[in-house]
């Protein structure tokens, strides 16, 4: 059984959650430049050259991206064969403690009754899956409320089947507008239950954006929904344009006989995350 | 055509009146942030006969719900949230002088009415451009409802903050309508 020092884990799970948000991801940053390369609208350009410049900036003064730095959350592969000293969740939590204070960045936990803040970011949101081995990987993801707002989870019937799925998921972008700070990154967990349908969605968003899924099936369908929510329209920041989304994500599970569960997780456009192995 | 108008704080009936959708607008003065939990409790405080920690006359109230200050700025990053959730609240402001709002994202039909009803504006800045909005931002103090923390209510001094016209006085909208089969 390999121990890893809880130090390492609250280092990297701060590191993360600062560089993640005063960094644009390589694969956005890239995807910015190729979408406003191809939009003719003066609205659509002009709001890709802000993003740019805010990425920039962010980049050269260390102020966050955005001033929603998010819920912290966290996907982690943790191998069977390791531990963490005083426990993974606490490292972790001390960790996003850590980088939300020493970042500067805002602290937007609170209760759902009172609104009261928690004051330091936590508890952060943490899935763990066991996997061989006794290496600890963690990825990070800072998710602001407004794009997490227009996410839902819905129950299709199987006689729906893709179809129903593909409308779903494009009126649902479609409805979502300008809100989520489009052009966005759209999560589809089809499968599971009520909550795996859910996590799968959202973990599909840490996706590389060109990334093709192995399946040619599912790759196709990722294609088919990228190119039906583009032709809506909404572009950037929902002035108009030919970039509504700069990429469709999705996650297949079983399911139950009687169901076609169907999670969207809608991401804004600086699609925040950073991911380390320790 | 999108005409680009220098205007400062408080706003007036005709600087409001002109403005059409896509119209940019560099604001220079004085504006008050308030986001979900500050508006529950002015409302409150209206309820109540209470005066307001700010003067609605002229004024514009900008949502949002900044990172914290690093050692020599004024404020962290600072760009817009969502402007819906504040729907319910508006058009009561608006009723009181309120002049604009600033945010992002659709509004609901209760809000364009009183924008109307009013003469009153609401404002797009770039959601998720904190940074670059960050930079017209030259000093931030808060005014009231220090414990609710990243929500309470701020005075900031802006020059040339930089606004796009989304819904205008005379019931325009700019947000282009999704193209549904």
């Amino acid at each position: 059984m390999r121990t890893i020092a809880a130090a390492d884990v609250i280092e990297a799970v701060a590191t993360m959650a600062m560089e993640s948000n005063v960094e644009l991801p390589a694969d956005v940053w890239a995807k910015f430049r190729e979408c406003a390369a191809r939009e003719e609208a003066p609205a659509a350009r002009e709001i890709f050259r802000q993003l740019l410049e805010n990425a920039d900036l962010a980049k050269e003064t260390r102020l966050p991206l955005c001033q929603d730095t998010g819920l912290a959350v966290l996907f982690v592969e943790m191998g069977e064969d390791c531990r963490v000293e005083g426990g993974l969740r606490a490292a972790i939590d001390e960790g996003v403690r850590k980088g939300y204070k020493d970042g500067y960045l805002r602290k937007s936990a609170c209760d759902p009754f009172t609104r009261k803040n928690t004051g330091d970011n936590t508890p952060a949101i943490i899935h763990i899956d066991l996997v061989p081995g006794d290496r600890l990987k963690i990825a990070f993801m800072a998710k602001g409320g407004g794009s997490e707002n227009m996410s839902r989870v819905t129950f299709l019937s199987p006689a729906q089947g893709w179809p129903g799925i593909k409308d779903f998921v494009v009126r649902r972008v479609a409805e979502a507008g300008p809100n989520p700070c489009p052009p966005t990154v759209i999560g589809v967990g089809i499968g599971g239950n009520a909550e795996l349908s859910a996590i799968i969605a959202k973990k599909a968003l840490l996706r590389e954006l060109d990334d093709v899924h192995p399946d040619p099936d599912i790759a196709a369908k990722e294609r088919e929904l990228l190119d039906a929510i583009n032709e809506l329209g909404i572009g950037p920041m929902g002035l108009g344009g030919k970039t509504t989304s700069l990429g469709v994500k999705i996650a297949v599970a079983p399911c139950h006989l009687a169901s076609l569960p169907l999670a969207v997780n809608v991401q804004c456009h600086s699609s925040r995350h950073r991911e380390v192995i320790l | 055509m999108s005409t680009t108008y220098k205007l400062t704080t408080p706003l007036a009936d005709e600087d409001v009146a002109k403005l059409a959708i896509g119209d940019v607008v560099l604001l220079t003065g004085t504006i008050y942030t308030a986001r979900d939990a500050a508006h529950k409790r002015l409302v409150e405080s209206l309820d109540k006969g209470e005066p307001l920690p700010f003067d609605l006359k002229g004024a514009l109230i900008y949502y949002v719900g900044p990172s914290p200050a690093p050692p020599g700025r004024p404020i962290g990053a600072a760009g817009p949230t969502t402007s819906y959730r504040m729907d319910s609240y508006a058009p009561r402001l608006h009723s009181l002088g309120l002049k604009a709002t600033i945010g992002k994202g659709k509004r609901s039909d209760e809000v364009k009415a009183a924008l109307k009803q009013y003469t009153a504006v609401y404002f797009g800045a770039t959601g998720g451009a904190g940074a670059l909005l960050s930079q017209r931002i030259k000093a931030a103090r808060v005014i009231a409802y220090e414990d609710l923390g990243p929500e309470a209510i701020r005075e900031l001094t802006v020059e040339d903050f930089p606004l796009l016209v989304i819904n205008d006085a005379k019931g325009g909208e700019l947000y282009v309508k999704p193209k549904l089969d």
